[in-house]
């Protein structure tokens, strides 16, 4: 296999080379950090407008229609537009060849392709608000009312979802084949990076899953421009069929939004823990048993659709079942803790938020996947508090752990740790007033989705608004860490975190062929407290500096 | 491990495990129960919280405390103990959590039994009989325990519940009633055979514990027995529209006599009108 080199001279340098179409894997992968984080800022906004909206049981601020239009945003935006961008795209391209030992991607061209193509598509779908009004039947889009609302919006969100969903495929093939045709020689499998694990796993689940919901999302066009009857029950349709089609993706999708965020937990552990991660090989088992149960289990989202009793027992016994490679994770990840040289940084901080977060989650979510249990709080603000939890509970907050660890790495600068534990504090604070809440809300009569509500729950609903106010004001702090450190930031050195990863044992930021000189065989890299391997991380940080003096 | 070591962590456990025990009992987060299955759904829910709080207390815990006791202190430098993996601990929580899951699998298979969700909907009342000629009917949750389940398909009253944007209609066959709240006889099983004219929508009552999409094209049936007499609301729970918020209902549990009144009222003027 040949190794791919974006030659200098052909790129823009500089600033210009962040809006070009760059072949440089670390361009691309900061590309996509920085476009993910203004969706998310998109996203966000949105948000406050939901709160806001919900502040009052009646429905007052926004007009119905909006009110859905916004709905429909904020989950489509945050879901496609921001954590799986980021946690794949954005880590993924810039870690990976790293950890491979190599100095491009497979495919450096479909990469830029790949990113290139979610701009428009994110651009496209907010402009659709302006233009047509926006798609307004949920993220989920379920026939027939995403027949029966306005078309315009409905094909707009299609056509930017089957982008964005071909953005996500390119990716998946980029990263199958960098992880198992690219590696250095001499770099077994088995000690790889535990990102470059999940993110295999993660590929896999794209690879099998994106092109069953582009199929489907087609069928849904037809029936909306063409009015063939695939979901049309006016016209023979079956609305529960497409229901398995979206949930055969969309469950898999939710594992591709946190399958890389376990791997960068687990790379983000072990650095500021001082200890190698806790039992790597069922680690790595523990990854593939999720990417194939994950596969099964997509019915538990239909569990009130008129699924027969024997799918609602199958689907029961097999989620619950997903807990368990689960648990495994977490445990290893606090023995990872236990015994270390703990660093209380802001990394660590909204790595240890994450496993409390998602613990919690990942409880409710078990409780859900009991029929019995679902039929009371599906389609409420329960549902709405357990995937908050996963999602902003587990993957934004390892996003934000992970922007701490590596934004050393990508700036040559470090980040303010006061500022950064401080926001780690409001947004800790904030998110749980937010969401915790929200399941007593479930549980005692409060559908989601809703611009109105019982006046009984408004004090509750408040409360969960001052939640989301805090989350909103801690970007604040973040924003302007991220701004000044850029320019006033202590410098960071290669190896600021002693950090045992082949991207450490550059200089920050790296070169454009990654290391000047060869790149170094990392068979251990949570070599903590050998001091064989600290040895020879420092010979090699040693040799990398009598080749730049040279 | 030093014997005292043991004793604490024992002793953490043990209170842990109560504790948890403890709360799982004595929550109150759920809102009346006033259907045969709901008192059957509070069980789980003490169960699988009692669970839940034992397992979040147990790894917050942890957590915290590696966070403390493991920290860097001024003056401390190098690595942790370079300890890569310990196979009986490994196994062990391998083990515990599949057993745990296993436990509530089988345990939350026995309560949806006993809410009658293992019953062939073909074998309940007649009407849904006959419509099993015409079409396809989509198995909702039936009610009762299930001893009790030969003698309903006799007694069980059959409603036909219409779901349109933003309304729920329901039609009582036997007084050709039409009504747009649904009046029920407590300790009566219910049968509702439920379609939609349009998109999907979701008939819930929180009281009752119980949900089921009310789908176009597919009858859904829902059955239940209410047990404790009072108004409670019928909360459309799938995105339907703009008003999806307001699609509201309420259902009206009464005494035999006041059911009787009121379907007498009704039934007469709508012979009436026939
Ligand atoms: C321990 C593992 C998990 C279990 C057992 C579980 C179970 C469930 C179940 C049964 C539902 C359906 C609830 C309902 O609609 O009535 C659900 C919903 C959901 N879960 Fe999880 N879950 C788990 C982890 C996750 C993860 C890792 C994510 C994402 C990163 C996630 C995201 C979601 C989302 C987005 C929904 C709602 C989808 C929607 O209706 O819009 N869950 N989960
Ligand atoms: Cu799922
Ligand atoms: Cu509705």
């Amino acid at each position: 296999m040949t190794i791919a080199t974006p030659s200098e001279s052909l790129q823009p340098s500089g600033w210009a080379k962040y809006f070009s179409f760059s072949l440089d894997h670390k361009v691309i992968g900061l590309q996509y950090l920085v476009c993910g984080f203004i969706f998310y800022l998109i996203g966000g906004i949105l948000a406050g407008a939901i709160r806001i909206e919900l502040t009052s049981p009646i429905s007052d601020f926004l007009t119905r229609n909006v009110y859905n239009q916004v709905l429909t945003l904020h989950g489509t935006i945050m879901i496609f537009l921001w954590i799986v961008p980021v946690v794949n795209g954005a880590f993924g391209n810039y870690l990976i060849p790293f950890y491979v030992g190599a100095r491009d991607m497979a495919f450096p061209r479909l990469n830029a392709v790949a990113f290139w193509l979610i701009p428009p598509a994110g651009l496209m779908l907010i402009t659709s608000y302006f233009i047509t009004g926006a798609a307004e039947s949920g993220w989920t889009a379920y026939p027939p009312l995403s027949i029966t609302t306005p078309a315009a919006g409905q094909l707009i969100w299609i056509v930017s979802v089957l982008l964005l969903g071909g953005s996500s495929i390119f990716g998946g093939i980029n990263f199958i084949a960098t992880i198992l045709k690219l590696r250095r020689p001499g770099l077994k499998l088995m000690q790889l990076p535990m990102y470059c694990w999940a993110m295999l796993g993660t590929s896999i689940l794209v690879v099998l899953s994106t092109p069953v919901l582009a199929g489907t999302l087609i069928l849904l066009s037809f029936d909306i421009v063409a009015h063939t009857g695939f979901f049309n029950p006016a016209l023979g349709g079956n609305v529960v069929v497409y229901q398995h089609l979206f949930w055969f993706y969309s469950h898999p999708a939710v594992y591709i939004m946190v399958l890389p965020a376990f791997g960068l937990v687990s790379e983000i552990l072990p650095v500021h823990s001082r200890k190698p991660l806790f039992g790597y090989t069922t680690m790595v088992y523990s990854i593939m048993a999720i990417v194939v149960l994950g596969l099964l289990v997509w019915a538990h989202h239909m569990f009130t659709s008129g699924t027969p009793p024997w799918m609602r027992l199958f689907f029961t016994i097999a989620t619950s079942f997903i807990a368990v490679p689960t648990g495994i994770k977490f445990f290893n990840w606090v023995a990872t803790l236990w015994g270390g040289r703990i660093s209380i940084n802001s990394a660590i901080l909204f790595s240890c938020g994450f496993i409390v977060n998602f613990v919690l989650g990942g409880i409710t979510g078990v409780a859900l996947a009991q029929v019995p249990f679902d039929i009371h709080v599906h389609d409420t603000y329960f549902v709405v508090a357990h995937f908050h939890y996963i999602v902003y509970g587990g993957s934004v907050f390892v996003i934000f752990s992970s922007i701490y660890h590596w934004y050393p790495k990508f700036t040559g600068r470090m980040l303010n740790e006061d500022l950064g534990r401080f926001h780690f504090l409001i947004t800790f604070i904030g998110f749980n007033l937010c969401f915790a809440p929200q399941h007593w809300l479930g549980l005692n009569g409060m559908p989601r989705r809703v611009a109105e509500y019982d006046p009984q729950f408004e004090f509750v609903n408040q409360l969960s608004s001052v939640g989301a106010l805090l989350m909103a004001l801690s970007t604040l702090p973040f924003l302007w860490n991220i701004f000044q450190s850029f320019f006033i930031g202590r410098i960071a050195g290669d190896n600021p975190w002693h950090a045992l990863t082949p991207e450490w044992l550059t200089t920050s930021p790296p070169p454009v062929e990654n290391w000047k000189g060869p790149a170094p065989l990392v068979t251990a890299p949570y070599g903590y407290g050998a001091v064989t391997n600290t040895e020879a991380i420092k010979s090699t940080e040693i040799k990398n500096d009598l080749e730049e003096n040279n | 491990m030093p014997i005292t070591s043991a004793i604490i962590i024992f002793a953490l456990t043990l209170i842990l495990v109560l504790g948890g025990l403890w709360v799982g009992q004595n929550v109150d987060l759920l809102p009346l129960s006033a259907s045969e299955n709901a008192p059957v759904y509070d069980e789980l829910f003490k169960v699988l919280f009692s669970i839940g709080t034992i397992l979040f207390v147990g790894m917050v815990g942890l957590v915290i405390y590696s966070l403390i006791k493991f920290r860097t202190k001024p003056g401390q430098s190098g690595d942790g103990i370079p300890l890569e993996g310990n196979l009986s601990l490994e196994i062990l929580w391998t083990a515990v959590p599949a057993v745990v899951v296993l436990f509530v699998g089988l345990y939350s298979y026995d309560i949806y039994d006993r809410m009658g969700g293992m019953q062939s909907l073909s074998h309940e009342g007649h009407h849904s009989q006959e419509l099993i000629n015409e079409k396809r009917i989509w198995g909702g949750i039936s009610s009762g325990s299930v001893e009790s389940s030969s003698q309903e398909s006799i007694t069980s009253l059959p409603i036909e519940v219409t779901a349109m944007q933003f309304a729920f209609l329901f039609h009582y066959p036997e007084g050709d009633i039409i009504s747009g709240e649904l009046h029920v006889p407590v300790g009566k099983p219910i049968s509702l055979t439920m379609e939609s004219k349009d998109v999907i929508h979701a008939f819930w009552v929180p009281e009752f514990r119980l949900k089921q999409d009310v789908i176009p094209g597919q009858p859904t049936i829902l059955n239940f027995t209410p047990t404790k007499p009072g108004r409670y609301p019928i909360i459309c729970a799938e995105l339907c529209g703009p008003y999806h918020g307001g699609m509201r209902s309420t259902v009206v549990v009464e005494e035999l006599e006041g059911y009787k009144a009121w379907f007498k009222s009704n039934a007469k003027t709508e012979l009436i009108e026939s």
